[in-house]
């Protein structure tokens, strides 16, 4: 059996037109004028690994004197987390329902629920906790707040996408009894969606977690306070202390959530 | 029991209008014509058996019965209704008499086999207690249960709709139809997908069911032999009308044929 002659002309890869081209190099061409722009240079990287190699040689050992105030600060940020996760979530499905294709009363409604959620997930919560601190003052409930708004924008997303994504059979045979849109949902589209929402949400708590260290240093309240006082006095063995608590509680969540979704899931 | 329901008397269903009746309707997808003026009556209590090769229509036409396809032009009046007529409000009311079993079961895998039959009750009312058997008042579950037990399923009560067979979640979404404690039922192609024995069994079942409580099902199917076996009357659906319409015990398997071809089941 012989097989086809081969085929000389085949291209090895396709030429790519003009314009693919010109942003190619447009691309490149920002991308090095970026490098240059962010003022990184060999000479202050030389200068920077001594220097962070000193601040860590004073990290060390850490200093275990504040331990019970650290603790109480990161449990007062956990909860931080915890509740601005739990408000951003309930008030994020009514807003995806809003939001999503097929299940939204009206193309206006839908268009504003999407607006709503694209303003809450795309300004970060850093700039949430900046304004809230401002509106509610210094403190936790700032930070509240700002878990809040940003969860609301994260999971306001993934849950429409999620019910939008879900076999629509049960919907049709529902619809077809003549069950309300209420039903419809809680019947048909929630029970389907319910894996996705789990993920989302314990992704969120996470999420929350590790975002609530860094609130603190705006002033929205929790561990970040301490770490922020900790660095102005340069005192950076109980910085270390702050680090550490730090990575065991998002370690430990991460873990907690992990278990969680294999059991439910 | 709840779900019996007494057989109308002689008399009366003469002196009642046909459970439905259809005229000129047509419907087209683009430039494909699919019903072209079709006219079709349907007297109470009868088994109707809805044939055609692939594309004729036949599932078109069931959906649009109870507008989840809306009509071109025509008119259909179904248990009296003008279902061409009615508003969003009253067409759901309307929906609520008709039951209708699908090819696919459409079950929500991850719920029980009960919670998905206590769904049915949702063609009378609505809120939380109508969405989980573990919310549902007693009489309610109680009248899933029975519906379950009415399909050989009460054993399976509790198991997920995801975990049950083609012919068990079939069962199951036939349940759910009888919780709606409908007057009419639709059935498309409740036999596909199926292995031919609980094929069988569920044609027989849901036959057996219309015969017991005095509905009219209009069915299709891509069996002859359940074609024959399990309706009153066959109708023949070509070219977007009704080119075919005999008692069953009077049709010839070999007329019959030629709207199943294409098909490998064909008997």
């Amino acid at each position: 059996m012989s097989l086809p002659a081969p085929a000389a002309s085949v291209p090895r890869w396709d030429r790519p037109n003009a314009l693919t081209f010109i942003l190619t190099v447009l691309a490149l061409a920002f991308l090095v004028w970026s490098f240059s722009n962010v003022g990184l240079s060999w000479e202050r990287m030389q200068r920077g690994f001594p220097a962070l190699g000193s601040i860590l040689d004073r990290m060390f050992p850490p200093d275990l004197e504040r331990l019970p105030q650290i603790l109480r600060s990161l449990l007062v940020t956990f909860q931080m987390a915890l509740v601005g996760c739990v408000l951003g979530l309930i008030l994020a499905f009514p807003l995806a329902i809003l939001a999503a294709e097929g299940l939204s009363p009206h193309p206006v409604i839908k268009q504003m629920a999407r607006g709503l959620i694209a303003l809450f997930r795309t300004v970060p919560d850093l700039v949430w906790a900046l304004l809230f601190v401002i509106a509610v003052g210094l403190g936790p409930a700032a930070g509240v707040m700002a878990i809040m708004v940003d969860k609301i924008g994260f999971a306001g997303r993934f849950f429409a996408e999620a019910m939008e994504d879900v076999d629509k059979g049960p919907q049709e045979a529902l619809s077809a009894m003549g069950a309300t849109r209420l039903g419809l949902i809680f019947s048909a589209i929630v029970p389907q969606a319910m894996p996705s929402f789990v993920a989302t949400s314990l992704f969120s708590l996470e999420k929350a977690v590790r975002g609530s260290v860094i609130l603190g240093l705006v002033g929205a309240g929790g561990i970040g306070v301490e770490l922020k006082v900790a660095f102005d006095l340069f005192d950076y063995d109980t910085a270390a202390t702050i680090i550490i608590a730090v990575f065991l509680l998002v370690v430990l969540v991460e873990q907690v959530s992990n278990r969680i979704r294999k059991r439910l899931l | 029991m709840v779900l019996a329901l007494a057989l109308p008397d002689e008399s009366l269903i003469e002196a009642l209008p046909p459970a439905l009746r259809i005229e000129g309707l047509r419907k087209a997808f683009g430039a494909r014509t699919i019903l072209d003026g079709l006219d079709l009556t349907v007297e109470h209590g009868t088994a109707v058996a809805l044939i055609g090769a692939n594309g004729a229509g036949k599932s078109t036409l069931l959906r649009m019965l109870v507008r989840l396809i809306e009509p071109d032009a025509g008119r259909m009046s179904l248990l009296g209704e003008a279902v061409t007529e009615l508003a969003p409000g009253p067409l759901r009311a309307f929906r609520r008499r008709v039951g209708i079993v699908f090819q696919r079961h459409n079950l929500v895998g991850r719920l029980s086999a009960l919670s998905n039959v206590l769904h049915g009750v949702q063609a009378r009312k609505s809120g939380p207690r109508t969405w989980l058997q573990t919310l549902a008042p007693a009489p309610d579950r109680a009248e899933a249960l029975a519906c379950l037990a009415e399909v050989g399923l009460a054993d399976r009560a509790l198991q997920r709709a995801d975990s049950l067979s083609g012919g068990q979640s079939q069962r199951v979404a036939i349940a759910r139809m009888l919780m709606q404690r409908p007057e009419f039922i639709l059935a498309d192609e409740p036999d596909a997908s199926l292995d031919p024995r609980s094929g069988e069994e569920i044609m027989d079942l849901l036959y057996r069911l219309a015969k017991d409580k005095g509905l009219t099902l209009v069915v299709i199917s891509h069996r002859l032999e359940h074609t024959l076996r399990y309706s009153d009357r066959i109708v023949g659906l070509a070219d977007g009308r009704i080119t075919l319409d005999r008692p069953s015990r009077k049709a010839d398997p070999r007329q019959l044929r030629q709207f199943f071809t294409g098909r490998d089941h064909d008997a």
